[in-house]
């Protein structure tokens, strides 16, 4: 018999996250000690943590772990892991060893599902580079599967969300979608060949495209996850003190997405992620509801956001062209940040030129 | 004829799902909710089914009322009535057909930039169609390699349903090169033609 796995869960990756909201007044109780060689710790809401060791090498720190994304044990496997794996990628590291979160109901571990989603782990895993070094697990109603992964970094070679500068290009280096994607699927309102492309866009590494950061000299990236694509970007331009200017027109899409936006298909937490970023982002009236849906859209393991320098910028497309197996996008540009909407998006990207004759 | 759909205590996409396929066969559906996300997807879904919807927060839950536009309306229910469809008569979505990589009939030359001229205007003028249905030659148009390819995806990006005949693909050899669009069936198809207010043909 096929294993579904929705059929066992309520709700599906990273939209089970806890909302940002609720994490920041959490940790505003909690005292956590400071410590010199903390590069990246909680406050600014990185990617993961970095901790230096020596002057010329830091250790990066990430766990993720959430319900399954897919009917599919592999897939969620290759999933979880590629999503776990990303935030080391996010901060410009090379991961090196992981350790498995397992959460799972015995029913499931009996029936071989549990050893099908490993190997999809481990599949991904050693695509990576990292191995796995053990892990723990407990019986649980829902299951839920997830990596801590821990890599290694230059202190002078880490990407963090908060240097930003105006000037830079962003590129968005997965397409969005893969919450309202996903919930096409358990709604069956999705085609095999819809789920196919964003199970294998969830399960593609993030290896590559913090490749090509390093490449184009970028400082400043961060990944796009459960937030969605503006939750992510208003983090990272208040990390940054800067502003963001989106176009609509350069974000990649997954196919069927606008029309599952449209169609009322989104989590709860897309609307958790609205409330999140409320006044920090101004809408132009041009741009229609799916879209501004579709940038509030919980994403599991989505790509890179990435500040590329404005000189390297058209090099970066080239090479990601050739590089990236993802659709990717020039999903807009850093701004100073002017007092006003933190992020403003357009339904087109306007050329340099309109833009440097912006009024007040 | 009308239906009731109890969707409390449900997850999305669940209250979704349900309601959509009550909207099969009755004309009036009424889905109750009991959190706001819900609300907002239900009445998204109204809203590109061409319904109005009505919303009444009562003792049991949140009644949204979906009412397929033309249905005759139940006086005095709504409290706060959202009216969602267009209010330009014809009822129904605008549906562009192109079952044909020509635009027009002449020379192919002339017919194809024509083609190309035309999806470059689509992306600038109101009101957009709802769908749009590539057939026959058509499908030539969003495989890989089309000089429309980019203002069809810009299109799709815009909310714009794009369907296109996996019949017609399959005959070309182009279903692995498809750029844009969900790949479509006959019944698919043949309902948004039936179900289109307005069809326009290339």
């Amino acid at each position: 018999m096929e294993t579904d796995l929705f059929e066992s869960v309520t709700e599906c990756g990273c939209a089970a996250k806890v909302p940002a909201q609720d994490l920041a007044s959490l940790l505003r109780g909690v005292e956590v000690p400071a410590d010199p060689a903390v590069l990246v710790g909680a406050d600014t809401l990185d990617d993961a943590g970095v901790y230096q060791l020596s002057s010329e090498q830091c250790l990066v720190q990430t766990l993720d772990f959430f319900p399954p994304v897919a009917r599919d044990p592999e897939d969620y496997g290759r999933i979880a892991a590629a999503n776990s794996l990303s935030d080391v990628y996010a901060m410009g590291g090379r991961p090196l060893t992981a350790l498995a979160i397992v959460c799972f109901p015995s029913k499931l571990v009996r029936q071989g599902i549990l050893a099908a989603v490993t190997r999809g782990a481990v599949e991904k895993l050693r695509e990576a580079g990292c191995v796995l070094l053990g892990g723990h697990s407990v019986v649980d109603p829902q299951p839920k599967f997830g990596l801590a992964v821990t890599g290694v970094i230059r202190p002078q070679e880490v990407l963090t969300n908060g240097a930003a500068r105006p000037g830079d290009v962003l590129v968005l280096t997965k397409p969005l979608g893969t919450g309202v994607t996903i919930m096409a699927v358990r709604a069956g309102l999705a085609s095999t060949e819809q789920e196919r492309s964003v199970n294998r866009s969830m399960a593609s590494l993030n290896a590559k495209a913090a490749e090509l950061a390093r490449r184009c000299g970028a400082v400043c990236a961060t990944d796009v996850t459960g937030f969605g694509l503006l939750g992510h970007a208003m983090q990272l331009a208040r990390a940054s003190g800067v502003a963001l200017e989106i176009g609509f027109d350069g974000v990649p899409l997954l196919d069927g997405a606008p029309g599952f936006a449209e169609q009322g298909l989104l989590s709860a937490a897309a609307y958790t992620n609205r409330d999140y970023v409320g006044d920090a982002v101004r809408f132009d009236d041009d741009v229609p509801l799916p879209a501004r849906d579709l940038l509030f859209d919980p994403q599991t393991s989505g790509g890179l956001l990435i500040c590329c320098p404005a000189e390297r910028a058209a090099a970066f497309v080239g090479w990601a062209r050739e590089e990236i197996s993802t659709p990717f996008g020039v999903v807009g540009r850093v701004v100073e940040a002017t007092g006003r909407a933190l992020i403003v998006v357009r339904r087109r990207t306007r050329s340099p030129a309109e833009a440097g004759g912006d009024k007040p | 004829m009308k239906k009731t759909v109890d969707a409390r205590g449900l997850a999305c996409p669940q209250p979704v799902v349900l309601t959509l396929k009550a909207l099969a066969d009755a004309a009036e559906v009424t889905t109750i909710v009991d959190d706001q996300a819900a609300v907002e997807n239900v009445t998204r879904l109204a809203r590109s089914k061409g319904c109005s919807v009505a919303v009444a927060e009562k003792e049991d839950g949140i009644h949204l009322t979906l009412r397929r536009e033309g249905a005759p309306a139940e006086p005095a229910v709504a409290e706060h009535v959202v009216v969602c469809s267009s209010s330009a008569a014809p009822a129904g979505p605008l549906v562009v057909f192109v079952p044909s990589d020509c635009f027009g009939r002449g020379p192919a030359e002339l017919g194809e930039r024509l083609m190309g001229a035309f999806f470059h205007s689509l992306l600038e003028v109101a009101p957009k169609p709802k769908t749009l249905i590539f057939m026959n030659s058509g499908v030539k148009l969003v495989v890989e390699g089309s000089r429309v390819l980019e203002d069809v995806r810009a299109l799709a990006a815009l909310g714009i349903e794009i369907l296109v005949c996996g019949t017609c693909l399959g005959y070309f050899e182009l279903t692995d090169k498809l750029g844009a669009g969900q790949i479509s069936n006959m019944y698919d198809i043949a309902t948004s033609l039936l179900e289109a207010g307005r069809i326009v043909e290339l």
